[in-house]
């Protein structure tokens, strides 16, 4: 009894420096989003350069800039997840050294060029973002699905068929669970890059609070510039903390 | 009268069935020579079968083939009396237990269920699931109250394997297949665990075959032994007295490795050897109708007891001479061995003492005789020639076995097993 006493309290005690971790980053977060809120209502500010901020608008273009990282993100997870898992069955083991390096290529190509050629050849405006964004981060998630499923101990997979368990299931109870903390990591990683290259969208027309940044550059208003700057980071490190809260509540118990 | 009969009295009945691999085959494409090259096995049900070999030699291939865990190129495998080569694989091991080296147990789930898996699978009902895992945690020496709810990573490497056999005997399989089990623990934990999967066969009574590299647990745990060289090709299959007495080649006797004749004394049991007479007298009588006990019996020395029987001290004539009355105060260092150790045990304890023998107890510690040098030798001696002139066991050939690889090994399909060893 007592040993099990010595590991809850253990555990105890990993949880709270992970929750306090968990709960420093919103609060900077937050603080530096009042400090702006402050700033904007006090600033000596421009007609245009107010019009721009308006509150609004802001909102505006913050919803659409979530919802460019959203669609791209979720179009990103239906097809990286089921492509990751497969490119680790045996009979596709080959095409993955293949489908990883285009996916590779895929990211290190400048998202900014890749924003505007998809514009030029399709359409410009919201779906050509998305479907750049979606090339730009869909590597982080095939990566961390394949890293994560063959980092699975292969002598749980043959325990697991070894007691009658179907590849299937082996999968979805073993290999998937067993995977989740790395899978989730990309999945964070991806969203922190969709949102900062949401803010290309709106060279194409694409909306989103890279509009505030092509504006204040236009325009050469600086706080504008400096305050979709902001906005955009604000946003990610947001995200960032969802995706590490998601990440400790779906850790799977016993790892 | 079989030798392991003996030190493991057949408590349980046979739950286990037998398990025939015919002319079984495993080619790998892309290699010239087979991995496992037309085996025929015959293993016997309720029986443990060890399968030993150098690494590389196709033990664990033809373990793996028997779940289908690796599906055979060639040949067929029948369980029991039903040939299950073709029934679909996922079916066949839902049927047969299988324990791996530090139990594979899935590290997200708790001990109760990952012991569950195969009766889920099975359709089982809640109730009999929960009160299953509780039977078998006690069955492996665990306190269900305390480790059913536990994760594997808070249970040390001896308990995790503990629980990888009870996830195997989960749905009561008539056959359990282990791969190398003890590997990864300590000695002292790995021979803790020999001796209790023992106790669970005594109990449970199953077919349960075993690939191990290390011939001494071989020896251990087997009522059968099955000697591989490379391609599993079967070089000796016997019990462990014959290989240890008779090695069917050079190899084998390589393989067993150095003091062979000492191993013979861990199969053989000191309850299992005819003990020498002893004078006993009890604490509290007078020495000098101790002495004219002994005169009467021509011995050197007097047993002295308690009054529950127990020796307590073991007197040569000079000491009691030199006394008026026995007491019952202890002897230090009294040489004494229970009736379950192995002759190995005694001799060691022998060894230590002066006396050139050892005192044996029975059943809380009540004296039973005198085990000396001589009948140990006498003991081996009749083993060696009781196992040279055994003959019959389970078949185990390779379809185009050279004869003279094994000059030993039985041909004879059928013959059975109450054959065995006999005396």
């Amino acid at each position: 009894m007592t040993d099990a006493a010595v590991e809850a309290r253990v555990t105890t005690v990993g949880g709270a420096a992970t929750w306090k971790g968990l709960i420093v980053q919103p609060a900077a977060i937050a603080a530096v989003l009042a400090g702006f809120l402050v700033w904007l209502n006090l600033a000596p500010l421009t007609a245009s350069e107010r019009s721009t901020l308006d509150p609004a608008s802001l909102w505006g273009s913050t919803l659409e800039h979530l919802s460019l990282t959203f669609v791209a993100a979720s179009i990103v997870l239906v097809i990286a997840i089921p492509l990751g898992v497969l490119l680790t069955r045996p009979a596709l083991r080959r095409l993955r050294g293949p489908v990883l390096f285009i996916a590779n290529f895929g990211q290190a190509a400048p998202a900014i060029g890749m924003i505007v050629l998809l514009a030029m050849l399709i359409t410009s405006g919201y779906w050509a973002s998305i479907v750049a964004l979606v090339i730009y981060a869909a590597l982080p998630v095939l990566r961390n699905t394949v890293i994560g499923i063959l980092g699975v101990d292969s002598s749980l997979v043959e325990a697991g068929r070894g007691m009658g368990m179907s590849a299937a299931s082996v999968l979805f109870r073993v290999e998937l669970p067993l995977a989740v903390p790395v899978m989730l990591a990309g999945i964070r990683t991806a969203l922190v890059l969709l949102v900062g290259a949401a803010a290309l969208a709106a060279f194409v027309n694409g909306g989103g609070l890279g509009l505030l940044i092509t504006t204040g550059v236009n325009l050469y208003l600086f706080s504008v510039l400096i305050s979709g700057a902001l906005l955009i980071a604000l946003l990610a490190l947001t995200i960032d903390w969802l995706g590490r809260v998601v990440e400790h509540v779906a850790r799977p118990k016993g790892l | 009268m079989s030798e392991s009969a003996v030190s493991r009295p057949s408590t349980g009945t046979i739950s286990g069935k037998s398990i025939v691999l015919d002319n079984v085959t495993k080619q790998y494409p892309g290699q010239s020579s087979p991995a496992v090259d037309g085996v025929t096995l015959e293993i016997p049900a309720g029986k443990i079968v060890m399968l030993v070999g150098p690494s590389g030699c196709g033990k664990t291939t033809t373990l793996k083939m028997i779940n289908r865990l690796i599906e055979p190129t060639k040949g067929r495998i029948v369980l029991g009396d039903e040939d299950v080569t073709s029934i679909g694989g996922d079916e066949l091991r839902r049927r047969i237990g299988y324990v791996i080296q530090a139990g594979g147990l899935f590290p997200h789930m708790t001990v109760a269920a990952n012991i569950a898996i195969v009766p889920k699978m099975l359709g089982w009902d809640k109730g009999r699931i929960a009160a299953r895992v509780d039977e078998l945690l006690e069955l492996v020496s665990l306190d269900p109250a305390q480790y059913r709810d536990r994760f594997p990573k808070e249970l040390s490497g001896g308990q995790q394997q503990r629980v990888g056999v009870a996830r195997a005997l989960a749905a009561d399989p008539p056959v359990l297949l282990m791969d190398e089990p003890f590997g990864a623990v300590d000695p002292i934990t790995r021979q803790r665990l020999q001796d209790e999967l023992l106790s669970i066969q005594e109990e449970v009574q199953k077919t349960i075959v075993i690939v191990t590299h290390d011939f001494d647990e071989a020896v251990k745990l087997g009522d059968w032994i099955v000697v591989f060289t490379e391609g599993a090709r079967i070089v000796q299959y016997d019990t462990p007295e014959r290989i240890l007495a008779e090695p069917a080649n050079a190899f084998v006797e390589n393989f067993i490795g150095s003091g062979a004749g000492l191993k013979q004394l861990t199969l053989r049991r000191v309850g299992e050897v005819t003990l020498a007479d002893a004078v006993t007298v009890h604490a509290g009588e007078a020495a000098a109708s101790a002495i004219e006990k002994m005169e009467r019996a021509d011995h050197n020395h007097v047993v002295v007891l308690d009054d529950r029987e127990r020796p307590v001290q073991w007197l040569s004539r000079r000491q009691l001479a030199r006394l008026d009355t026995l007491t019952d105060v202890p002897e230090d260092k009294l040489p004494v061995v229970g009736q379950g150790a192995t002759l190995n045990d005694a001799l060691d304890t022998m060894l230590v003492s002066s006396a050139g023998a050892a005192l044996v107890t029975g059943r809380r510690d009540v004296f039973l005789g005198v085990i000396t040098v001589e009948t140990v030798m006498d003991a081996i001696t009749a083993a060696r020639a009781s196992a040279a002139a055994s003959i019959g066991g389970p078949v185990g050939t390779n379809s185009d076995a050279i004869p003279t690889v094994a000059p030993d090994a039985p041909t004879s399909a059928g013959s059975s097993m109450s054959q065995a060893h006999d005396d």
